[in-house]
């Protein structure tokens, strides 16, 4: 038995009847990531002291003959822009680089409840703008799948970490597909809650009211457990909600209950899947587009209704989520002057050396003349160049003569892409499509094309814009490359979704 | 396309210093980025209202989730713009939509010094307990 492939399920199980110790767990996920990491790069931060204590300590329950919570003991991995107090977090970001959190997240307040163990903080895009992990401030991470390839973004690091068996389960955050993108890429499962499903307090923000944290699993089974621990009323995030209490998802007594519903396959039977025929035009790459609809072929041989179905604006959802998100993210990092934290490195310019993204500051010699100076001089070499983009971008769709044209109007069309969504929800239970386009894409293909780039989203920001939930799922491959199936549900039934999601692994 | 003038007015506006080299580079892919969302022009927004915030009307309501309305604008529509503001307001007590804030007070006990300690910790210029600021007026 290898460890490191087995689910929270299976590890719960595996505990239970003492078949291997936490600790024992717990240093085979470090040894793996010591040797295996070097070629992923999917952390950031692993914290090996903070980890073993903690698992000690479950392991002492298990030895007194305590009954565990099915996620104690269970090895995960934080995406770096979630707080962990006393951890470092940087966001990927030279201008965090050395900043350590002073307070828990609520999601991680909640896992810590349940006794997990972190194993560390994993990679991204800087502040998650990114579609590939290659804006992380500190290097690309690789896909586990092919090394050459992108593990998708932002949470790069977290699905890379879970598909390469680096922990068992990992949080994301996701803004316009970022925690359903990668999962997809790395053949992964990503759960993107509904707005407001899970608390963001303590998740460093990019878009505020797009943002959602999730996990992403090997099962879909998995993201049920995580994402049962992590929802729910925060009273720190305003805009959190209880969702509707779902029976089975009660802590403790949930597994045996989901299995029944695993294994009821009424809920198939009665199901009406809407395919919308924007998602499937000129664009997508065919093997894609293939084992997308393989997928949904094979729900439909197990008695769901297909009907296909249109959402008239996706072809603007792009174009709205490029206007909004980086609008948001403008104001959201106005916070980051280096004062309170972050500060401009003294002497040579260290992170200056290699062009390219951070090639910004090259051979400037440093003359601090204000604060006006000092603010320039700090977020041109704290922020890497697609954050910086993204910032100027927000701000000129904001500014006066603009905001009109840009702003307002993406706002409106917002109104329209969910007028859609609601509309079609009349007729069907659940939206399928794919998660992206194309496949995992090489490493430096599109990173010198922002546009480029922004299109790998056109599938997920949608759901985003309309506070959705949607789950990706692996469903096949081309080649050794993962391809992800994206269930779009209505607001709040991430259960619905979650189940008809591990209905596929049975058939 | 968006001039160079403009590139480097909005990067001080929003405090970003850029190199001239840069300047260059952004005013190229941000014309090309503003190209393509001039795609908006297309779409017909005489009806629609903004969207801000995706709240759904069924939490507020207590509706069942299939009938669930996405967004507060939903009810505001056909309102004027006092009536859904209102409605907003209405949508906000129904979920226990309220700003967060602490209450403004001086907290002694030592859990506030540990924090306040940790804060300063991350301050990178900083004397005798009080953050260095540069000169803001001259």
């Amino acid at each position: 038995m290898n460890l490191t492939d087995l689910t929270i399920t299976q590890v719960h199980q595996g505990l239970a009847k003492k078949e291997f110790s936490v600790l024992e767990l717990c240093r085979v996920y470090l040894e793996r990531i010591k040797n295996r990491d070097k070629e992923i790069s999917a952390f950031l931060t692993v914290n090996e002291d903070l980890a073993l204590s903690q698992a000690k300590k479950i392991d002492d329950l298990i030895y007194v003959g305590k009954k565990i919570p099915v996620l104690a003991g269970v090895p995960c991995a934080i995406k770096d822009n979630i707080l962990v107090e006393e951890i470092r977090c940087t966001a990927a970001s030279k201008i965090l680089e050395n900043y350590i959190a002073s307070y828990d997240a609520t999601v991680i307040k909640r896992l810590k409840e349940q006794g997990a163990v972190f194993l560390g903080k994993t990679n991204m895009d800087e502040f998650a703008m990114g579609s590939s992990t290659e804006n992380s401030a500190f290097g690309p991470t690789k896909n586990p799948r092919d090394l050459s390839r992108v593990p998708g973004g932002s949470s790069g690091g977290s699905a890379a970490a879970v598909a390469g068996n680096l922990c068992c389960y990992a949080l994301g955050s996701d803004t316009g597909g970022s925690i359903r993108l990668p999962a997809s890429f790395c053949g992964a499962v990503g759960l993107k809650p509904t707005y407001g499903a899970v608390s963001r307090y303590g998740l460093i923000a990019f878009a505020s009211s797009l943002d959602q944290i999730g996990p992403i699993t090997k099962t879909a089974e998995d993201a049920k457990i995580v994402f049962d621990v992590i929802s729910g009323k925060d009273k720190m995030d305003s805009t959190s909600v209880n969702p509707k209490s779902d029976p089975s998802t009660s802590s403790g007594s949930s597994r045996a209950k989901s299995r029944d519903e695993i294994r009821n396959p009424k809920q198939i039977q009665n199901l009406r899947i809407g395919v919308p025929r924007e998602y499937f035009v000129k664009g997508i790459d065919p093997e894609v587009e293939k084992v997308i609809k393989g997928a949904i072929k094979k729900y439909e041989e197990m008695g769901a209704k297909i009907e296909e179905v249109s959402l008239p604006h996706t072809e603007y959802a792009l174009s709205c989520y490029y206007i909004i998100a980086p609008s948001e993210a403008s104001a959201n990092l106005a916070r980051y002057d280096a004062i309170r934290y972050g500060g401009i490195p003294e002497g040579p310019r260290p992170f200056c050396e290699k062009g390219g993204a951070y090639g910004a500051g090259k051979n400037k010699k440093l003359k601090i003349k204000d604060l006006f100076d000092y603010y320039l001089i700090a977020r041109e070499e704290g922020f890497g160049a697609e954050v910086r983009r993204r910032i100027i971008i927000g701000a000129y769709t904001l500014s006066a003569g603009y905001y009109e044209a840009y702003y307002l109007k993406a706002q409106k069309v917002r109104t329209l892409i969910s007028d859609d969504f609601e509309k079609v929800f009349r007729k069907v239970d659940v939206l399928m499509t794919p998660v992206s386009p194309f496949l995992p894409f090489k490493i430096g293909e599109k990173i010198e094309d922002p546009l480029s780039m922004y299109l790998v989203d056109v599938y997920t920001v949608s759901v985003n814009l309309a506070g959705l939930p949607a789950l990706s799922l692996p469903v096949g491959k081309v080649g050794e490359l993962p391809v992800g199936l994206q269930i779009i549900g209505k607001p709040f039934e991430e259960q619905k979704i979650l189940n008809i999601g591990k209905h596929f692994k049975e058939m | 396309m968006i001039s160079k003038k403009e590139v480097e007015h909005i990067a001080k506006l929003a405090r970003i210093g850029l190199t001239s080299g840069e300047i260059e580079k952004f005013q190229k892919e941000l014309s090309s980025i503003l190209d393509y969302f001039e795609k908006l022009e297309e779409v017909d927004v005489s009806e629609a209202e903004p969207t801000s915030h995706s709240i759904t009307r069924a939490i507020a309501k207590g509706e069942d989730t299939a009938a669930a309305s996405l967004t507060t604008r939903a009810l505001a529509k056909g309102g004027d713009e006092a009536a859904a503001s209102l409605t907003t307001r209405a949508i906000a007590s129904s979920t226990e939509l309220e700003n967060v804030t602490r209450k403004d007070e001086v907290r002694l006990n030592g859990a506030s010094v540990d924090e306040a300690e940790k804060l300063l910790d991350l301050v990178p210029d900083k004397k005798n307990g009080y953050v260095k600021v540069r000169a803001i007026l001259k």
